[in-house]
């Protein structure tokens, strides 16, 4: 029932917060890792180059589909921006859902940008239905189509150093995030401005200024607050003898 | 259409979530996941069908390592063709395709993944000379020194003590962090979802 309690506690929050945000714009701390992702964006259409958004191997079937869910409303926004473009973006998935939810997604950022029509249905592909098969897949969109920058976000383990090892290679710029612990340690290792934890979750807000998205990180900062003062509350009670 | 959409999702969505909290829903929950598995077991075949459609393309086009892409779709569709005869279970099944190519195929990559590690490593410094780097790389470096299997034991001090220390103290305490800070952001993702904020099903 707790779980529930809190669930219930945070669509309340996130409604309301939704509602105050609208009015309100809300101002974000500076994350360079976005920052790049933004210039990268705009000089991926002026260079005639494209962008390459993985999205993981996170079934959505799974808790990991999360990770997944807030890299489709990336894939959304940069499909919308870049479906003009002559090199317009590529997806890839290692997942069969997530791969058709990409190209519907990609289908839908197209749509929205009023070119339904320079839709290629390829542009999203599955590249492998394990780990290092989706990341051998992956790692070859680099190499072979022009590609100016990679974007990982979503569930990676350890096979994401293949892709960042590919993309070192053939001088493209990685912007990389995920819920993977493993996967983690490795784009801190290999990108620039890494991003830790829940920046994989910011995403949106970032790039779409849509007050749900900016709703969403003020409810995890009050909720990373009542977290903390809950676990330094225990930690005190204990010391004490409370509990 | 797209209204029909957003509202069968959400629905199912609400359905699936009731059914974690009031036992009365859960045949209803569990009808609903079995439509999403089977759902899911049809998209690896449209996953197949993408990977083919992909590859076939570059070799059409003559791409740079069209090679490449025509081994992968002759490997892919015999695969197919000869797991649909044989089933997958099946010895020659097991031998050739999974304990002889799949197998050894993903070890390789593993070992090739752990050169590459250690390269990007070592190249840390270079791309990132800040504290943190330094943290990172000196961290890793007793971990290493630390789990080593030596020929004279553990080294003293470190595989005893600093490194039990980092990594139960330290790391994990790093790691839960991390992992709250996915939780947290897994929840307001999904609420979106469900409450059609954010639809990954098409439509604006």
């Amino acid at each position: 029932m707790t779980s529930l309690i809190i669930l219930v506690i945070a669509a309340i929050l996130l409604g309301g917060i939704t509602l105050w945000k609208q009015r309100s714009p809300a101002q974000l701390r500076e994350i360079p890792a976005f920052t790049k992702l933004a210039h990268a964006l705009g000089l991926s259409i002026e260079d005639g180059k494209r962008l390459h958004i993985s999205l993981g191997r996170g079934s959505l079937l799974y808790a990991r589909g999360g990770s997944a869910f807030a890299g489709l409303a990336l894939l959304r926004n940069i499909a919308e921006r870049t479906s003009v473009s002559d090199m317009p973006s590529v997806a890839s998935a290692g997942d069969p859902a997530l791969g058709l939810l990409t190209q519907d997604t990609l289908q839908a950022g197209y749509q929205a940008a009023g070119v339904d029509e320079l839709y290629v249905p390829t542009s999203g592909r599955v590249t492998g239905l394990t780990p290092f098969s989706y990341a051998a897949g992956a790692m070859h969109i680099a190499q072979d189509e022009n590609v100016s920058t990679n974007i990982v976000i979503g569930h990676v383990g350890a096979e994401v150093g293949l892709l960042t090892e590919s993309s070192d290679r053939n001088n493209v710029n990685l912007i990389g995030a995920s819920d993977d612990l493993a996967g983690q340690s490795i784009l801190y290792a290999n990108t620039q401005d890494p991003l830790i934890g829940e920046e994989l979750f910011a995403a949106g807000a970032y790039l779409n200024s849509d007050a749900t998205h900016a709703a969403s990180l003020t409810v995890q900062d009050i909720f990373r607050w009542v977290i903390i003062l809950v676990i330094l509350g225990g930690a005190t009670a204990k010391f004490v003898g409370v509990i | 259409m797209r209204i029909l959409t957003a509202i069968i999702a959400i629905a199912v969505g609400f359905l699936v979530l009731l059914g974690y909290f009031f036992p009365q829903a859960a045949p209803l929950q569990i009808l609903l996941l079995d439509w999403a598995i089977i759902l899911a077991g049809a998209a690896a075949l449209v996953g197949f069908f993408n990977i083919a459609i992909v590859h076939l393309d570059k070799i059409g086009h003559r791409d740079r390592n069209a090679v490449y892409s025509a081994i992968l779709v002759i490997g892919l569709f015999a695969t197919f063709i000869f797991g649909i005869i044989l089933k997958p279970q099946h010895p020659y099944m097991q031998a050739f395709a999974l304990n002889g190519i799949i197998v050894p195929v993903e070890a390789s990559l593993m070992g090739l993944l752990a050169v590459s590690l250690l390269y990007a490593a070592v190249r840390l410094l270079r791309r990132r000379a800040d504290l943190m780097g330094i943290i990172f790389i000196v961290t890793a470096g007793i971990i290493f020194l630390g789990s080593a299997t030596l020929p004279f034991g553990d080294v003293p001090f470190v595989g005893t003590l600093l490194r039990p220390w980092i990594t139960q103290v330290w790391a994990l305490g790093g790691a839960r962090g991390i992992l709250i800070g996915v939780a947290l952001g897994t929840l307001t993702t999904g609420l979106r979802v469900l409450f059609g904020a954010d639809r990954p099903y098409g439509g604006k």
